[in-house]
């Protein structure tokens, strides 16, 4: 155990001594700051946006929306970013948008092999895996085993299609609606919905009524 | 350039290990530089293609041994030592040396809501013509530029097949330099797994990679 403070308490108040990194990052907002270049204020709103704001609950309502109403679903796979604003969702890191649909017969998979491209107004910030040299090497290329180490074992004869983020464009995976679902609201059916099964590294599971 | 960023294909970094409940956030610090990149894109007017460009020039160790947020640390302190708004002292001592009173942040708290919901699009509203259609089947041309490419090595010297054109897009390879945007089509182009990585790859499988018209030619 140790005494020190948590690290969610600000550095000022930590008894351990700055890492060179935090020296760095403290050292660059500090000049910023005094020369009037940078807001901390705003720094502080950007963090609060994507720590409580922006995050997958977002994209999960888009599926659930998609789910339910064909017509939104139609809209959603012809134009995403539209779509998508539609429920509010729009801005950094999704500024244009494309929702790909996985299907009994196809199965869509994420990456962005050359830096860490993700959709941040539906999705929030990338997990670190993602951002990963494991993750970013092997998707494109070993896609099957990729998805073996994250429990989902797809037969031979489902198509699988990996779309790498190599320009601004920002996907998103349609999951499949699991069965055992028909009666559900859309506020039940988003909270089906994982981030994973967005990126494309999870498939839904059936929902087997009686079972908790 | 063929940086070690450009990871598609490479063997031996290991498996992928998810990290169960992740946090958003590591550390504090993680949440300043996260931060920072809106203030000081707007302070420096640099744009997203000149900030990869430069974390894919801090070098193949220290690019490996980083992480995100610090690659995203060394591009700042680049950008704003090319923009001349820092000096190297400056980022050294964590003091000003020179304080300007006219200047104030373009970016506020105030701002932020808007800023995030509306982003910067690299979409230009242009009606250059694709060079492409639909269907097209295309050769990825075999060139290894030094400079920053959004085209990555796996599919150079490839054939694809062009799935859709995205419309007009900021050309990033001559963007990252300051070389203009030279808006150009976008293209989500499909290549066969076996066209890529050779008769192991399953039968069926394909992948998309989204390439501008000068990558491309007629396949």
């Amino acid at each position: 155990m140790s005494d020190h403070e948590s690290d969610h308490e600000h550095h000022h108040a930590n008894s351990r001594p700055l890492s060179e990194v935090e020296l760095r990052v403290k050292a660059l907002e500090q000049v910023l700051t005094e020369k009037g270049l940078v807001d901390p204020s705003a720094v502080d709103a950007i963090i609060e946006t994507y720590e409580e704001k922006v995050g997958p609950r977002n994209g999960s309502r888009v599926v659930a929306r998609a789910w339910r109403d064909p017509e939104y679903k139609k809209r959603l796979l012809e134009d995403g970013t539209s779509a998508i604003a539609e429920l509010g969702y729009s801005g950094i890191q999704g500024e244009d948008m494309v929702v790909i649909e996985n299907t009994a017969d196809v199965h869509n998979l994420l990456v962005c092999t050359l830096c860490s491209c993700y959709p941040w107004p539906t999705l929030g910030l990338p997990p670190v895996w993602y951002k990963s040299a494991p993750y970013r090497s092997r998707a494109v290329s070993e896609p099957r085993k990729v998805l073996e180490e994250f429990g989902v074992s797809l037969p031979s004869n489902t198509e699988i299609r990996v779309w790498d983020s190599t320009a601004e464009l920002r996907y998103m995976v349609l999951p499949e609606r699991p069965s055992g679902t028909e009666d559900m609201g859309e506020e039940a059916l988003a909270g089906l919905v994982t981030r994973d099964s967005m990126i494309g590294v999870e498939r839904l599971k059936p929902i087997v009524k009686g079972a908790s | 350039m063929n940086g070690v960023h450009d990871f598609g294909g490479m063997h031996g970094y290991g498996e992928i290990n998810p990290e169960q409940n992740e946090p958003v956030f590591h550390d504090e610090w993680e949440k300043r530089v996260l931060g920072l990149f809106v203030p000081i894109m707007a302070a420096s007017g640099m744009c997203v293609d000149e900030f990869r460009a430069q974390i894919e020039l801090m070098g193949a160790s220290n690019y490996l041994e980083t992480t995100y947020y610090e690659h995203w640390l060394h591009a700042f302190e680049k950008l704003l030592l090319m923009s001349g708004l820092v000096t190297a002292e400056e980022l050294k001592s964590g003091r000003a040396s020179a304080i300007d009173p006219t200047i104030n942040p373009s970016v506020t708290a105030s701002d932020i809501p808007v800023i995030t919901a509306t982003g910067s699009s690299a979409r230009r509203d242009s009606d250059v013509a694709p060079k492409f259609r639909k269907n097209d089947l295309v050769l990825v041309k075999n060139e290894h530029p030094r400079h920053h490419t959004r085209c990555p090595r796996y599919v150079r010297d490839k054939i694809g097949q062009i799935d859709r054109d995205h419309g007009v897009f900021v050309f990033p390879d001559t963007a990252a330099h300051g070389n203009g945007e030279k808006p150009q089509h976008c293209y989500s182009v499909k290549f066969s797994a076996r066209e890529l990585w050779g008769d192991s790859a399953s039968e069926g499988d394909s992948i998309y990679v989204d390439l501008w018209d000068d990558h491309l030619i007629l396949g």
